[in-house]
């Protein structure tokens, strides 16, 4: 569905994007993650055939962006990171509108508008103005008007921040269920859970480049150990502590709050430390997650 | 392909009820005292100028603002972008809504001068196209204008330089030839000035100052680079 080598976007001086590579199958769902400003949505945006490549080699359903643009967006779904619904039309007319840019006869406009509304629960909005949409609607009416082609390949860009818990919920339903019927689905999150509950595979991106590759289950057990304790002390800060600690797991990573500490054995680093007498104000051990990968990978935590 | 279906009511108002009752007030009231030009009273004189100014009006402020949002706040055209719809359709697609509403404005105009009888020539059958061609000339590369800026700001400059004195100066209230000559050539440059000419030849039945041909192809060759300019800047605002 994507291929991708080497590929490159520069704004002026600034690389955004700084030559990666990708391959995305059918049917898959495909994840980027990377802090702000890692050049995912300019990425999305190469592969949604809005933004031409600076350089490298670039296929989108088998076609050349620049010279079938037409043809692959006819193909695509984008919902992008900044809504652009129209503000003039209400939700129904929204969708009616943009089928009609696919050269969607009317009655089948409105028929996929009907079918789509019900799909993201939005019916009984469907002749409201969009402005006094939550922002968690507008992103469902985003995600419905992206799926108003039925395409192929289906771009979203961040298609969960800013909503509620149970809206998330929802898009993730939504969206794996579309996953099912065989629709492939490329996304940019900052949410570990999303990317652990939807990606088939997914990459780790910063400064514009591709740092880690894979399933989250791989990403997890090749960057971080199986488990992680989380110590809080109530006095020093604790990057104090990473030389006292040493020895202690297998990497340590002081936050500004807490102080990370990596070890195939959580409940054994523990006694460990209390073996050599350490009395940390809160101790948690929990299960490694891709957060703990990225900050491995990145070093930063993930910020909104 | 009929890409904008928008809000009619509000817009088609103000486009020809505010013209409509400029005539009447100017033309009755005023008209006592300045007598005739070029041998007609003023009314007549001065209906296919407001008329054209009407248009050129419309043309503007439907290609800046509008335009300018639809890059900006909107983001419609980014919509757009996103789907197979090409960026010729888009600029294209815009310049159909602008000639819709100047179309409709322009023939309520036409009834309401008859009534008053303010036409004097069959010509005037052709008005609608003029005005159009005036609508397209202006607003194509105005739209272009609109897509190169970041800050709506430039509006008022545009709007206090180009538009209003072009409105004054363009013949539609007194023959351009009553202006300095140095000035003169801006008139000339400007397209309302020809758009005014042609309708004010169709609309009372004499000959333009120039060759009609003349004023058309000038019409003609500034929608043609208006659009060009246009299609370049669409592009270039929605590549990256
Ligand atoms: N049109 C543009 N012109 C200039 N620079 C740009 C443009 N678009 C993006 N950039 C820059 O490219 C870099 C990558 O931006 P991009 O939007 O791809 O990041 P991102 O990974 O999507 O970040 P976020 O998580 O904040 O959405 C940023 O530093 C940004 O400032
Ligand atoms: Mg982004």
């Amino acid at each position: 569905m994507i291929y991708a080598r080497g590929l490159v976007k520069r704004f002026g001086e600034f690389t955004a994007v700084d030559g990666i590579d990708l391959d995305v199958a059918p049917g898959e769902a495909f994840g980027f993650l990377g802090p702000n400003g890692a050049g995912k949505s300019s990425t999305m945006r190469m592969i949604g055939c809005v933004s031409t490549p600076s350089g490298g080699e670039l296929r989108i359903l088998g076609k050349d962006p620049v010279r079938d643009g037409p043809a692959i967006r006819a193909r695509l779904g984008v919902c992008p990171q900044t809504d652009n619904l129209d503000p003039d039309l209400h939700v129904f007319e929204n969708l009616t509108t943009y089928a009609r840019y696919f050269g969607i006869p009317r009655a089948e406009a409105r028929r996929r508008a009907t079918e789509l509304l019900e799909f993201v629960q939005l019916t009984e909005k469907a002749t409201s103005m969009v402005e006094p949409l939550s922002g968690g609607m507008k992103r469902r009416l985003s995600i419905a008007r992206a799926m108003v082609n039925e395409p192929d390949l289906v771009l979203l860009d961040e298609p969960t921040t800013g909503l509620d818990p149970q809206a998330r919920h929802l898009v993730w339903e939504r969206l794996f269920r579309l996953k099912q019927r065989g629709v492939t689905l490329v996304l940019t999150t900052h949410y570990m859970d999303e990317a652990e509950q939807l990606c088939d595979r997914l990459v780790v991106m910063d400064g514009g480049k591709i740092v880690a590759e894979g399933s989250p289950r791989h990403l997890i057990d090749t960057y971080s150990t199986r488990e992680v304790v989380e110590l809080r002390f109530g006095d020093e800060a604790p990057s104090s502590y990473v030389d006292k600690l040493a020895g202690i797991g297998e990497r340590l990573d002081p936050l500004p709050d807490r102080l990370l500490l990596y070890s195939a054995d959580g409940d054994a680093a523990v006694s460990e430390l209390h073996r050599r007498g350490f009395t940390p104000s809160s101790v948690l051990v929990r299960r490694s997650t891709l957060e703990d990968v990225f900050l491995i990978l990145t070093g930063r935590t993930l910020v909104d | 392909m009929v890409l904008y279906r928008r809000l009619w009511q509000a817009s088609v108002f103000s486009s020809f009820v505010l013209p409509v009752l400029f005539v009447v007030s100017i033309g009755i009231g005023v008209g006592g005292y300045v007598g005739e030009i070029d041998g007609w009273d003023y009314l007549s004189y001065i209906v296919p100028g407001i008329l054209a100014s009407g248009a050129f009006q419309t043309a503007l402020s439907e290609s800046t603002f509008p335009v300018l949002g639809a890059f900006k706040w909107t983001r419609s055209y980014h919509a757009a972008r996103a789907t197979p719809v090409r960026i010729i359709d888009m600029v294209l697609g815009w310049q159909l809504y602008i000639q819709f509403r100047v179309a409709a404005a322009s023939i309520v105009f036409l009834l309401v001068s008859a009534v008053f009888g303010a036409v004097h020539s069959p010509w005037v059958v052709l008005t609608p196209l003029i005005c159009g061609l005036l609508a397209l000339s202006t607003a194509a590369s105005v739209s272009a204008f609109s897509a190169t800026i970041e800050n709506d700001s430039y509006f008022s400059l545009l709007f206090r330089f180009v538009m209003i004195p072009a409105t004054l100066f363009s013949g539609v209230f007194f023959p351009v030839e009553q202006l300095p000559a140095v000035v003169r050539p801006l008139a000339y440059a400007s397209p309302l000035w020809h758009g005014v000419e042609l309708s004010r030849s169709a609309m009372l039945g004499g000959a333009t100052p120039w060759p009609w041909a003349v004023h058309v192809g000038y019409l003609i060759l500034l929608s043609a680079l208006g659009l060009w300019w246009a299609w370049r800047a669409y592009s270039k605002r929605l590549r990256d």
